[in-house]
């Protein structure tokens, strides 16, 4: 099994590694020490306490809370969108691309989708105005959950203590 | 008069050692399998275990032989589709008709082929026609597996000291099977009986010599003749090699091992996939969606039926359920229902056309064989397009739904790679791998021919979540994308290239953006008489982007006639030679004679329309979608993307913030400072334009409540409704509806031909389908 680094994992990240170790990432089978070090990296980058447990997006991580050992969702800037098993877009900003002059503003008109079959949904951090998500669905469509993470069994798969509250 | 019980068959037991027919022994091995959760049962894998370098050994000189095969078998054909893209897999199957490994190429065919083996299996072919060595077996049926007509399979059974020992499958996409349109992936026909040939697992060679009825037969019902011999060819050499192969190797290994390693084999790989999910995967559930347009209503969609002139939307909902073993559940529960057109797919198509994609991230080594389907359950309910309840159903593009509802595996499995930081496996999804160029007629030669250009084979891909997607470089289907040379193409088609260029703007935005795609202008030049129609999507994006990053742009069409280019050529005047940059500017009309006629809109899908020499045909293959937020996009990345023509500047601006110089050469630059702070006022922007979720649910629930959406949108939800009443719930509850709200397609004044009664091929006398997938 191959290892890395916590400066490379870190590099990974940034998006600064070089090809070669990327491609031996690609390649090789999945280093176990993968999912310690991403961790300590993300915890690196953000300068909340709360101690991450995965991440949803580049922003956007599952934590438990420091204060109340509860798990919850929270963006690089600190907003807290709660509990981790409801959808976090919830509790979002979301601005809908709806309309031709809407569309207009990220494509050339004729490269966009027409809005009487798909619209682009997007979910703002309503503390930092980061865009977490974008989903692209027809007019009506619930909004999609994307993950409900079963963190017991992934702690037991990491053979890692789960945390008490999930 | 002695009447023969029997007169073509197999004694009943005679071609297993073992004494049992073949779906005897077929039917013991899902057995123990599904008593003991390993495939056949092995709980150990005796011979790997006992003897790792003897299992390995056969393992490569299987491999090695079919790759081989492949190759060389591949300069046998014509057809650039299969010489120049590869579009050809060769198989080997156990006598279960359960894929042992296979060669590189379209690797989809691992089920399909397998799916073919197994009907024979099921419905006695042992008794009738007879499984003899030197036979060949040719199916295409869709309704025996295969995606389309146009993959056509040869099968031959391998048969060790009198005794069958396994299967070789081979197949090649071949360009014409003589549907209603030209080209292998055409539309037109709405049913099955317009759709081409369809063989349905025929015997058409005894004794290692195709039969003269089939091959004259086969040729006469096809345009391509040529083209179809010459595949033919191919996938007869190629399954011939590989069957000498498998014989050699059962001399040099014995035929005990060669036997316990095709079994052991699969639940090796069976053990690899759950390995793997455990290793890169996170329990539990993901849920993901997809959509494509099917708009029959405009004028350019001939179909013969009025009941098919009606716009749809693919729907393609998916929950993902990573089980605590490390095994996994597809459920598409929702899906909308089959229709008149040629998109609709079978569950083998669905099942082992994942595998395309699958391959690529969890299972990335050359031990691709049935076993990962073994750790696998799909559900596909019966009547959705995904698993159609009608013996009618066309199937010619099925790529057109399979590809689009792909995507959003790619973007739902990658949310736990990325979640527990195995970056590098993220993929935000693949590209919709269009526009398909069609058409048919009679060619520079003077033949009947048709064309189904394969530059799809290099759109752009998804971007990851360490880097950019690649720029016109794969399709989803195809793991070797290319998308040609010029030269070859302009053999086989009466199109010359006026210009191929990289598609500016195409690929989704994001922190990494979605790979380009390209374009290339196309006039008709020396044909008799020519037709061409486009195919692909355009109203939607079946992509959405990742984790912040936008979709790839949507399609449009280009076309131009009466162009009086002949004319403008002779006098030498400008011609449409570059690129169609920004379509605002409509540049390539700037080269046309007054009284060109130009369609220049987002529809997509036509059907066969004329096309005099002289006319012009864009093909616009699709980017694909990005990752992240576009503002986390390196400024040097966003420089690069202006300079190399792969951004238009106002998108820069808009979407990426850049505020940016451009210098009498042409060259940009961007200033890091200005941009860090337009991007700034951006973020407080979308604060400032943002609604709470739950004030725009409000609103939007209105909206349903007063049913104001268009009729496609209104039919795709009431055919989802009327199939899954589970989906329904979901919606209801999610947007707290009155319990009395309804939506059903008879009130949408919409025709229904077929929607409420039908057929399926299991109600065809002494026919027994293969099912493999919960339903």
């Amino acid at each position: 099994m191959s290892t890395y680094s916590k400066k490379q994992v870190a590099d990974l990240v940034k998006g600064d590694l070089d090809w070669d170790t990327v491609h031996l990432m690609l390649s090789m089978p999945k280093d176990g020490d993968r999912y310690k070090l991403y961790m300590e990296v993300l915890q690196d980058n953000v300068d909340y306490d709360d101690k991450i447990l995965l991440a949803m997006g580049p922003h956007l991580n599952v934590v438990e809370r420091t204060s109340d050992k509860e798990i919850v969702v929270k963006c690089d800037c600190g907003h807290d969108f709660g509990d981790y098993r409801k959808n976090w877009k919830l509790g979002a900003l979301i601005y809908v691309r709806d309309n031709v002059e809407k569309m207009e503003q990220i494509y050339p008109a004729i490269m966009a989708p027409d809005t009487s079959w798909q619209v682009y949904r997007e979910y703002y951090c309503p503390s930092c105005g980061i865009q977490h998500d974008v989903e692209a669905p027809t007019p009506w469509y619930p909004v999609m959950h994307d993950i409900q993470p079963d963190l017991k069994t992934f702690f037991e798969w990491l053979g890692m203590p789960a945390p008490a509250k999930i | 008069m002695t009447i023969l019980q029997n007169p073509l068959g197999n004694k009943p037991g005679t071609l297993l050692k073992n004494g049992l027919t073949l779906n005897e022994h077929r039917n013991a091995v899902l057995e123990r399998t599904a008593k003991t959760g390993h495939y056949n049962g092995l709980k150990d894998l005796e011979f790997k275990e006992s003897d790792p370098i003897g299992f390995e050994r056969i393992f490569s000189k299987v491999r090695a032989g079919l790759v081989n095969s492949r190759e060389v078998a591949k300069k046998i054909a014509a057809s650039p589709i299969v010489e120049q893209e590869g579009e050809l897999c060769f198989t080997l199957y156990n006598v279960c008709g359960d894929c042992v490994a296979t060669s590189t190429g379209i690797i989809i065919h691992v089920g399909t082929m397998g799916a073919a083996i197994k009907y024979m299996i099921q419905n006695n072919w042992e008794a009738n026609p007879g499984i003899n060595d030197g036979d060949m077996f040719t199916n295409n049926d869709c309704q025996t597996g295969n995606v389309h007509p146009c993959d056509i399979a040869t099968i031959v059974p391998i048969f060790y000291d009198n005794i069958l020992v396994g299967w070789v499958g081979g197949v090649t996409h071949v360009i014409d099977t003589g549907a209603v349109g030209p080209g292998s992936m055409s539309n037109g026909q709405i049913q099955r009986f317009g759709d081409g040939l369809q063989i349905t697992c025929r015997k058409t060679g005894i004794n290692d010599t195709p039969l003269r009825d089939w091959l004259h037969e086969s040729q006469r019902a096809v345009r391509t003749t040529k083209y179809w011999i010459l595949d033919e060819k191919t996938r007869i050499a190629g399954t011939h090699m590989i069957r000498d192969m498998l014989l050699e190797v059962i001399e040099e290994e014995g035929a005990e091992a060669v036997e316990k390693f095709m079994y052991e084999v699969i639940e090796d790989g069976r053990r690899g996939l759950v390995s793997r999910i455990k290793a890169m995967c996170i329990p539990g559930k993901v849920k993901t969606v997809a959509f494509v347009d099917v708009p029959y209503m405009h004028e350019d969609v001939h179909v013969p039926s009025t009941f098919a002139k009606v716009d749809t939307i693919m729907h393609a909902p998916c929950e993902i359920t990573v089980n605590a073993d490390g095994t996994w559940r597809l459920d598409f529960e929702g899906c909308s229902r089959w229709g008149w057109h040629t998109y609709n797919a079978n569950p083998t198509a669905f099942t082992s056309g994942i595998w395309v994609m699958m391959t690529q991230s969890l299972v990335p080594t050359e031990r691709i064989n049935d076993g990962a389907r073994y750790a696998t359950t799909f559900r596909l309910p019966k009547g959705t397009w995904t698993n159609p309840d009608d013996r009618r159903t066309a199937h010619a593009d099925a790529w057109h739904f399979l590809v689009s509802s792909w995507s959003s595996l790619w973007r739902g499995i990658s949310r736990t790679y990325f979640g527990r930081g195995y970056l590098e496996e993220v993929n935000a999804g693949n590209s919709n791998p269009c526009n398909w160029l069609q058409g048919g007629g009679v060619n520079q030669d003077g033949e009947v021919h048709a064309v189904n250009s394969f530059e799809t084979a290099a759109c752009g891909t998804g971007a990851c979540a360490v880097k950019d997607g690649l720029n016109h470089a794969a399709a989803i289907w195809n793991p070797e994308g290319d998308m040609g040379d010029i030269e070859i193409w302009e053999l086989a088609e009466p199109l010359l290239y006026m210009g191929r260029r990289i598609k500016t703007n195409t690929g989704g935005y994001g922190k990494y953006r979605g790979g380009l795609g390209y374009e290339t202008l196309r006039m008709i030049w020396n044909s008799a008489d020519w037709t061409m129609f486009f195919m692909g999507n355009g109203y939607m994006n079946s992509d959405w982007g990742l984790m912040g990053g936008y979709p790839s742009a949507t399609g449009y069409r280009f076309e131009a006639h009466n162009t009086g280019l002949k004319k403008r050529i002779a006098e030498g005047k400008s011609l449409p030679l570059g690129q169609d940059r920004d379509p605002r500017d409509c540049e390539f009309e700037k080269h046309l004679e007054p009284g060109a006629i130009v369609k220049r809109d987002k529809q997509c899908i036509t059907t066969e329309d004329m096309y005099d020499n002289g006319d012009l045909y864009l093909n616009y293959l699709r980017g694909g979608p990005g990752f992240g937020d576009p503002l986390d996009r390196d400024i040097a990345d966003v420089q690069e993307d202006l300079n190399q023509n792969f951004l238009l500047e106002e998108f820069a601006q808009k979407v990426y913030g850049a505020v940016f110089t451009k210098d009498d050469e042409g060259v940009y630059t961007v200033d890091a400072a200005k941009t860090k702070a337009r991007q700034a006022e951006i973020r407080k922007e979308r604060i400032a334009r943002g609604t709470p979720v739950h004030e725009w649910m409000k609103g939007e629930r209105q909206q349903i409540i007063d049913k104001n959406a268009s009729l496609q949108v209104q039919q795709m939800f009431a055919s989802s409704f009327y199939l899954s009443p589970k989906f329904l719930a979901e919606f209801k509850e999610f947007w707290d509806l009155p319990a009395s709200w309804e939506l059903h397609e008879e009130d949408l004044g919409i025709p229904m031909y077929g929607a409420r009664f039908s057929m399926d091929i299991n109600e065809l006398p002494d026919v027994h389908p293969v099912i493999m997938t919960e339903e």
